[in-house]
């Protein structure tokens, strides 16, 4: 089958697996330009994938793609266009970077797209107000409630304007009000620009039925493509929910949940969970104000609400996690109590975000999570099959949770809060993101629970059927809640249609002036001509090296500002090294003084006496408490009193004076070699002075001092040889490696594990510009980090460069910039932040300790040693460091250890660059 | 209790899951423990060892020759000659730490009474090796020309016979020492930095708080990281002790291993709760990351375990006396190189268990400060 030259995507016998696991066997879709497309179908089928590879941020394994008139697999075509696509990858903001605010993350794709700027800030104004964002446009991306975050991935993902739009389950977690303004939003900019495409994948079957095309997938393939009336038809269905449950393989149906609910049975007692005007208050806004409701042992309470109204905050209280500010709780009859291990056993609760263990396989969890609460031996292994079964999670039993698709581990998660059979389950939005079936199936397994075994429910969701199946419900927003009782009573009070149509009744009610209203408005200015996109006309992507300079400025303006965000990580980049600098400095001393000795004199004569006040005399050694007896010497020296030990023999002074040589014995604690050879020098010195002066005393005697030859010492490039001279150029090298390399260690391998990597693989960046845009930043605080410890050398520890500051400076930046381009390369190389930082600290600290020349001399290094030394940025700046500091060299000197610098530098982020690749497989 | 007992140990097993999947780290981990420990043995000496010398002979003389045959290895390379003229840039490129220079006519004005002298440049840069060895050279020039004037030993000219025994390291090898020390370096790095950095991933992805919620407390969660954790690094520095640096080194260790390795679970007690308490305090992996440096870093260098911990300055021996790493190193020498047993280091011990116990206190009562602040 030829690519249809009309279509905007093309798949043909596109085949895709995961190691064994097979996520598209042999799939041919063709979407023409300009239509809708919504595609629908259980988590794991495959539709993911799907998007990735239409997206090109996924390598394609078999069959050929085809997007926007070119082959994805073609590097060239990708990068064409990229800027024509917009992908917005599932979960909750994933690809934001939590510590910019709304509008520089807007700001950040703009940018990265290259966006004119005129037109940009008009855009962004758009969005902000037709998402509701405007209000928030300064708060960090971080803080958002999931939805609004949902919503700020959307505006990022159009901000460019592109010609096909990808949507990866963009409304999961999104309240109704909200929803509704962002399909509006889509159909109007479709409206707008009618050649744009639109793919989006979905679990909410009421969206899909606004498309003009749906495509239901299992297993990897497409099992249905038609309209919604062709859909119903071929099903005999009613409703689209219904058709897609029926279009599933028997299996995966499951038991219908009754849509009516049985009526729940008084069991009498304390109420299950009891709130009396809880409030919580963050430093400057109140999240939850005053919330007050009581929900009865075995009841369904639904928690509904905006985005960011409070609902999850309300929850944490509940569970102790947060600290309430105001106001009193209970559960089962017990206030809320942090420490009260024993509520806790009763309690299952399910977070917004996926919070079990990532490295632990889906069993490996529950069987975890079981045997904390108690549960063990066989009695385990049962409720952990059953838990398996019940959640459908068998087949992947094995798998780790990173491999799933976001509905599957929200089923773990349920799986995990139900293990030990809690009285009370507090969910935070659990079916976010879960398909409709599987929803179905959860929701009779919650039913069943609350009406069989009176288990008590308090659920937050955004699912308008599924808050129809709850006893009661509340209405929240703001913090405070605006309504409690059971769905039919909400619906009549506000004579509404729908339950759905009540609740975006009521809170247009309260937002009046908020920010809804703004967005309403927003909505409006949107379609008046003056401001639509179109007048700009398309933009034309310009591939030139001025648009690869921007994009390495884009990506370190934002990597600048989110360093900026973080004061902490900034004085401690700053202040650390010159805090390490000081201890170095005064710290780390060669001169040894004040050795402890003492002395065993067994002859007590006036020459033994003169003997040992050449040691006594000393500045070198500290005389201890005398010895008594041979013993005494072992025993002290092993304790680590004494660094050594003189021992006299009887007749040392008869034997002297005739001129015998007598014996003295020396006991030098030898473990630590370096003191013990220093003593040994000391002692030798000593002995040898003595000499002389017996020499010039009686002429008589066997000295022939002065018959020795004199050895003139000089001491080079530190005549007082203090360690702080030795010592501080060193301390440069050590600093200015370990602190850069730190610094952008985490870089790549945080994004990888936060997601925003995606943006990368997603945008008309390259690899190169993305690290080169990593690394400026950090080289700039490098400089600024270089500059003080020069400032500080000088001024407090008096160490000026007597060479060249001009080699040093010139060297220094050339380092700084192979030191973070090290940092990057273990970030590209390691799979986990903790690696990065243990491999970067060993790396780093212990090549240039050891290796370079700062405690031992380079010229004495050998074997293995020797060669990690050279292989190695350090010892190359560390010649430098200690020409211009110590031996006054000037730059021309320095030829050739500069151009190895540089060569470091290049050849680590080339290397950096090889182990990223710009697609995920 | 021992429903605490039981959480602590499967929270515990969790880690190891958590430390086998990470294959790097644990590729790291096995480096730094054998690899390391031998090339930073192999390499590094801090006596005087393979320094390389040159000599400038302006004599050419029976006396000058005596000399430099006499600069002789272990302590020497065999001095290469070179030319005066090339003397600065040589010692400004620092090829060599020490050159002698002999001037013309030495061994005539030896004999003739006038006193001559051999100037030895020495690049104080080296502060480690240049005051020994400056010391070696001037014992070996006084030995080769007592034994010129045909003198039989060179002891002669000293009126006392001095005897130098080293206990406990009869060959001064510095091997022992710095193989061993490498250990306990490695074990402070990775202490921090795995126990410390698994907690502020345990944060950043919701899981501690998740733990939370169950029946599990804080001081559970941190007994699991302290002891899976620990026992990891414990048996790593067994190993490693054990075979590299007793086998593949062939290093005699005087003291008892096991007393070693005691004290080395009480030091891993301590330190990982220090990574832990770092943890707390750091509101994200970056900059956990970035304070863990100073610590780490500090631990090492000024423990004593490269510099003799009497010659720093009063001020900041009390400082460091605050750190479990200065107890344990302290703790290590009796053990390992001078053969002490408990009597002499129970001492360190106590503190380094006060220490760890305060550690665990604060973050402790850190722990929940940081979940508040987190959300």
């Amino acid at each position: 089958m030829d690519a249809d030259p009309a279509a905007a995507v093309s798949l043909t016998g596109v085949h895709h697996a995961y190691g064994k696991v097979i996520a598209l066997r042999g799939l041919d879709l063709s979407i023409p330009s300009g239509s809708k497309l919504a595609l629908v179908g259980p988590d794991g089928v495959g539709k993911s994938t799907l998007l990735g590879l239409i997206a090109g941020v996924r390598r394609i394994q078999r069959g050929s793609v085809s997007v926007l008139g070119g082959d994805m697999a073609s590097t060239s075509h990708r990068s064409e266009a990229a800027p024509r696509i917009a992908y917005m990858p599932q979960g909750l903001g994933r690809n934001l970077y939590p510590t910019l605010s709304v509008i520089e993350n807007i700001d950040f794709f703009a940018r990265l797209y290259n966006q004119p700027e005129g037109r940009q800030h008009r855009r962004i104004d758009q969005l902000l107000q037709v998402t509701g964002l405007f209000p928030f446009a300064d708060r960090p991306a971080g803080k958002l409630s999931g939805g609004m975050k949902q919503k700020l991935g959307l505006c990022c993902a159009l901000v460019h304007d592109p010609d096909l739009l990808i949507l990866d389950e963009p409304t999961t977690g999104i309240d109704p009000l909200s929803r509704r303004q962002f399909w509006t939003l889509i159909a109007r900019l479709q409206g707008e620009r009618p050649a744009m495409t639109v793919i989006v994948a979905t679990a909410y079957m009421e969206e899909a039925g606004e498309f003009r095309r749906i495509v239901a997938m299992d297993d990897g393939a497409v099992i249905a493509d038609g309209s919604r009336a062709e859909l119903l038809a071929r099903t005999g269905s009613t409703t689209l929910e219904q058709a897609y449950i029926e279009l599933q393989r028997p299996e995966r149906r499951g038991a219908r949940a009754a849509s009516s609910v049985p009526r729940r049975e008084w069991v009498g007692g304390p109420p299950a969970i009891l709130a009396e005007g809880l409030t919580m208050r963050f430093a400057d806004f109140t999240a939850v104000d005053h919330v007050s409701f009581r929900i009865e042992q075995g009841e369904i309470f639904g928690f509904l609400g905006s985005n960011g109204c409070g609902k999850t905050t309300t929850m944490k209280m509940l569970t102790g996690l947060l600290p309430v500010t105001e106001g009193h709780a209970e559960l089962l009859g017990k206030p809320v109590n942090a420490r009260d291990i024993m509520t806790r056993t009763r309690i299952g609760y399910v977070s917004q975000s996926f919070s079990l263990y990532e490295e632990l396989s889906v069993r490996g969890n529950l069987e975890l999570h079981g045997r904390l609460c108690g549960i063990s031996g066989k009695k385990l292994v049962e409720r952990v099959e059953e838990a398996l079964a019940r959640f459908e999670l068998t087949d992947v039993a094995e798998t780790l949770p990173d491999a799933l698709p976001l509905g599957m581990r929200q089923r773990l998660q349920l799986a995990a809060a139900c293990l030990h059979r809690p009285d009370v389950l507090i969910l935070d939005e659990p079916t976010s993101g879960v398909d409709p079936a599987a929803r179905d199936r959860f929701w009779s397994l919650l039913l069943e629970m609350s009406r069989r075994d009176g288990v008590t429910i308090f659920i937050s969701t955004h699912f308008m059927n599924e808050a129809e199946r709850c006893d009661r419900i509340s209405l929240m927003h703001a913090g405070r809640v605006l309504a409690v009782g059971t769905p039919h009573e909400l619906q009549v009070a506000r004579g509404a249609e729908s339950l759905e149509d009540a609740f975006i009744a009521y809170l247009e009610d309260t937002t009046a002036t908020g920010s809804e209203e703004q967005a309403v408005n927003g909505a409006i200015a949107f379609v008046e001509p003056a401001s639509s996109p179109l007048e700009d006309g398309p933009t034309t992507p310009h591939r030139s090296r001025l648009a690869s300079v921007r994009r390495i400025w884009t990506f370190a303006r934002r990597e600048a500002l989110e360093l900026s965000r973080d004061r902490i990580r900034l004085a401690f980049a700053l202040i650390g090294p010159l805090l390490l600098m000081a201890a170095f400095g005064y710290g780390i001393s060669f001169d040894i003084e004040g050795l402890r000795y003492a002395v065993l004199d067994r002859d007590q004569s006036p020459e033994s006496r003169a003997f040992l006040d050449q040691f006594s005399n000393s500045r070198y050694f500290v005389e201890q408490a005398r010895l008594d007896d041979e013993i005494e010497i072992d025993r002290r020296l092993r304790a680590g009193e004494l660094k050594f030990a003189v021992d006299i023999p009887p007749g040392f002074g008869r034997d002297l004076l005739q001129g015998r040589r007598p014996e003295v014995g020396f006991w030098l604690d030898g473990g630590n070699t370096f003191p013990a050879e220093t003593a040994r020098a000391y002692i030798l010195g000593s002995v040898r002075t003595y000499a002389g002066e017996l020499a010039r005393a009686s002429p008589n005697a066997n000295g022939l001092g002065a018959e020795t030859l004199r050895v003139e010492p000089r001491f080079r490039y530190n005549q007082d040889f203090r360690s702080v001279f030795a010592i501080t150029p060193g301390s440069l090298m050590m600093l200015l490696i370990i602190f850069p390399a730190m610094l952008t260690a985490l870089g790549v391998v945080r994004e990888k594990e936060m997601g925003s990597i995606a943006n990368v693989y997603a945008s008309p960046a390259t690899v190169g510009e993305y690290l080169l845009g990593k690394q400026l930043p950090y080289v700039a605080i490098g400089i600024l980090s270089y500059l003080s410890l020069l400032a500080f050398a000088g001024g407090v520890l008096g160490v000026v460069p007597k060479g060249s500051v001009l080699a040093l400076s010139l060297a220094a930046l050339l380092y700084i910039f192979a030191a973070t381009a090290f940092g990057l390369l273990v970030s590209a190389f390691v799979s986990t932040q903790v690696a990065a930082i243990f491999g970067t600290a060993i790396l780093t600290a212990m090549t240039a300790a050891h290796y370079s020349g700062f405690l031992i001399p380079a010229s004495s290094l050998e074997g293995p040693g020797r060669i990690m030394g050279l292989s190695f940025p350090a010892l190359w700046f560390q010649t430098i460091s200690l020409g211009v500091f110590a031996k006054g060299l000037d730059i021309a000197a320095f030829s050739q250890e500069l151009v190895v610098l540089a060569g470091f530098a290049v050849a680590f982020l080339l290397l950096a660059r090889l182990l990223i690749s710009k697609q995920e497989a | 209790m021992r429903r605490w007992m039981e959480n602590a140990f499967r929270l515990g097993i969790k880690e190891f899951a958590s430390l086998s999947r990470d294959v790097v780290m644990v590729v790291l981990i096995a480096y730094v423990f054998t690899f390391a420990v031998y090339s930073e043995a192999t390499a590094m000496r801090t006596d005087v060892n393979d320094a390389k010398v040159a000599v400038i002979d302006g004599d050419r003389s029976t006396l000058s020759g005596r000399i430099k045959d006499a600069l002789r290895p272990p302590h020497f390379r065999p001095p290469v000659e070179i030319d005066r003229s090339s003397l600065d840039r040589l010692m400004d490129k620092g090829v060599f730490i020490f050159i002698l220079d002999i001037p013309h006519g030495l061994e005539a004005d030896f004999l003739g009474g006038r006193n001559p002298a051999i100037q030895v440049n020495v690049d104080a840069t080296t502060i480690s090796q240049a005051g020994v060895g400056t010391a070696y050279i001037q014992e070996i020039i006084a030995r080769e020309t007592a034994s010129y004037l045909k003198h039989d030993r060179a002891e002669t000219l000293v009126p006392v016979n001095t005897v130098i025994r080293a206990m406990f390291n009869p060959n001064l090898e510095a091997l022992t020492f710095t193989s061993s020390m490498g250990v306990i370096n490695n074990v402070t790095i990775l202490a921090i930095i795995l126990v410390g950095a698994a907690v502020m991933r345990e944060r950043e992805h919701g899981t501690i708080e998740h733990l939370l919620v169950m029946p599990v407390s804080a001081s559970e969660i941190i007994a699991g990281k302290v002891w899976a954790n620990g026992l990891v690094i414990l048996l790593a520095a067994a190993f490693s002790l054990h075979v590299v640096v007793e086998v593949v080194l062939r290093t005699r260790i005087v003291g008892s291993i096991e007393l070693f390795l005691v004290g080395t679970a009480i030091y891993l007690f301590a330190v990982t709760s220090l990574g832990i308490l770092l943890a707390t305090v750091a509101n994200s992996m970056p900059q956990f990351a970035l304070l863990s440096i100073p610590v780490f870093v500090l631990m090492f260098l000024l423990s004593g375990a490269f510099t003799p911990f009497e010659s720093m300055p009063r001020a900041l021996q009390a400082i460091m006396d605050l750190s479990p790493s200065t107890h344990f190193v302290r703790f290590a020498q009796a053990v390992l190189y001078r053969g002490a047993g408990i009597d002499v280091v129970w001492r360190d011990l106590l503190i380094m268990v006060g220490l760890g116990a305060a550690f665990v206190v604060v973050a402790l009562y850190r722990f929940k400060a940081m979940l508040a602040r987190q959300s």
